[in-house]
């Protein structure tokens, strides 16, 4: 079986009906677990204080703001080569979910850095960076609410998705390029000596799961909806030419 | 038990109840578009079986 047959909307639509239910549960128990344990079950950290608890929020919305434009990016890929409707629709699905991930990280990020950097903002490489991706995302939205034709908004939406790619690794990799900035490296890293501490790594990997399963039900689900509306547009279109 | 959270309360707290408030209404647009959008096609789809060929 190959993986293009998903492009079939009826074959998409039978198979996430299935498999919604039990990623809405898994993504509930991660973010459950994860978001219990590291808020009541972990100690203040010794620099940081309690506001190590940020990090539970912080990382795993920054991961998943920037792993949802990559999504787009090769939801947008497939549609202007293969031309499949459900690729698009993906990525228009995609877009405001990753569009809250990205509000909560510059939201918590301004929260944790007021006390931690002694400011709410800094014109930072990163955190600039990720206010564009933020505005990358606005702009999608936007482009896709603003042209009637579906086919030529999935053809623009994918252009400006592959523009905003840029920000998109930027953001995660600004901090490499510039180490004049205010943020810190990568809080999870195979280097023992980076990488944060046992006891908020283990509940800070099940929220990172967490994200990622509620990412992945909220698109399946959005999906499901634009290929609905798709279909909508077709019928109303047919009444009104009958 | 709550945590003591000290002086950072503000901080912590701040940032649960922005990101519960912001996660909880992407799910509820996205399930309120989901239900408007099924209801339509099911509407659209009953008209489209009554109409002649």
């Amino acid at each position: 079986m190959s993986i293009w047959e998903y492009a079939n909307p009826k074959r998409f639509m039978d198979t996430t009906a299935r498999l919604l239910p039990w990623l809405t549960v898994f993504a509930a128990l991660c973010l459950s677990v994860g978001l219990v344990w590291g808020f009541f079950l972990t100690p203040d950290d010794y620099k940081q204080g309690s506001t190590v608890r940020i990090i539970y929020l912080h990382v795993p919305a920054a991961m998943m703001a920037i792993n949802a434009w990559v999504m787009m990016l090769v939801a947008s890929l497939i549609w202007l080569i293969r031309r499949h409707h459900v690729s698009a629709l993906a990525a228009r699905a995609a877009a405001p979910v990753g569009l809250t991930f990205t509000l909560i990280a510059l939201i918590t990020g301004a929260l944790w850095g007021q006390p931690m950097w002694g400011t709410w903002w800094a014109w930072d490489p990163r955190l600039t960076s990720f206010l564009i991706l933020f505005l990358f995302y606005l702009g999608y939205i936007a482009l896709w609410q603003a042209i009637e034709d579906a086919d030529a908004a999935a053809d623009l939406t994918s252009v400006l998705c592959m523009v905003g790619s840029v920000f998109a690794l930027l953001s995660r990799y600004a901090v490499n390029f510039w180490n004049q900035g205010l943020h810190q490296g990568a809080s999870l890293s195979l280097d023992k000596e980076e990488n944060v501490s046992d006891v908020f790594w283990q509940p800070l990997v099940i929220c990172i799961a967490g994200f990622i399963l509620l990412f992945v039900v909220l698109v399946l689900l959005r999906t499901r909806t634009e290929i609905r509306a798709r279909r909508l547009q077709a019928l109303l279109m047919r009444e009104r030419m009958a | 038990m709550m945590p003591d959270l000290g002086k950072y309360a503000f901080p912590v707290l701040g940032s649960y109840a922005a990101s519960i408030v912001l996660v909880a209404a992407v799910i509820l647009l996205s399930l309120w578009r989901g239900a408007r959008v099924r209801r339509a096609l099911a509407e659209a789809e009953a008209r489209a079986a009554k109409a002649p060929e």
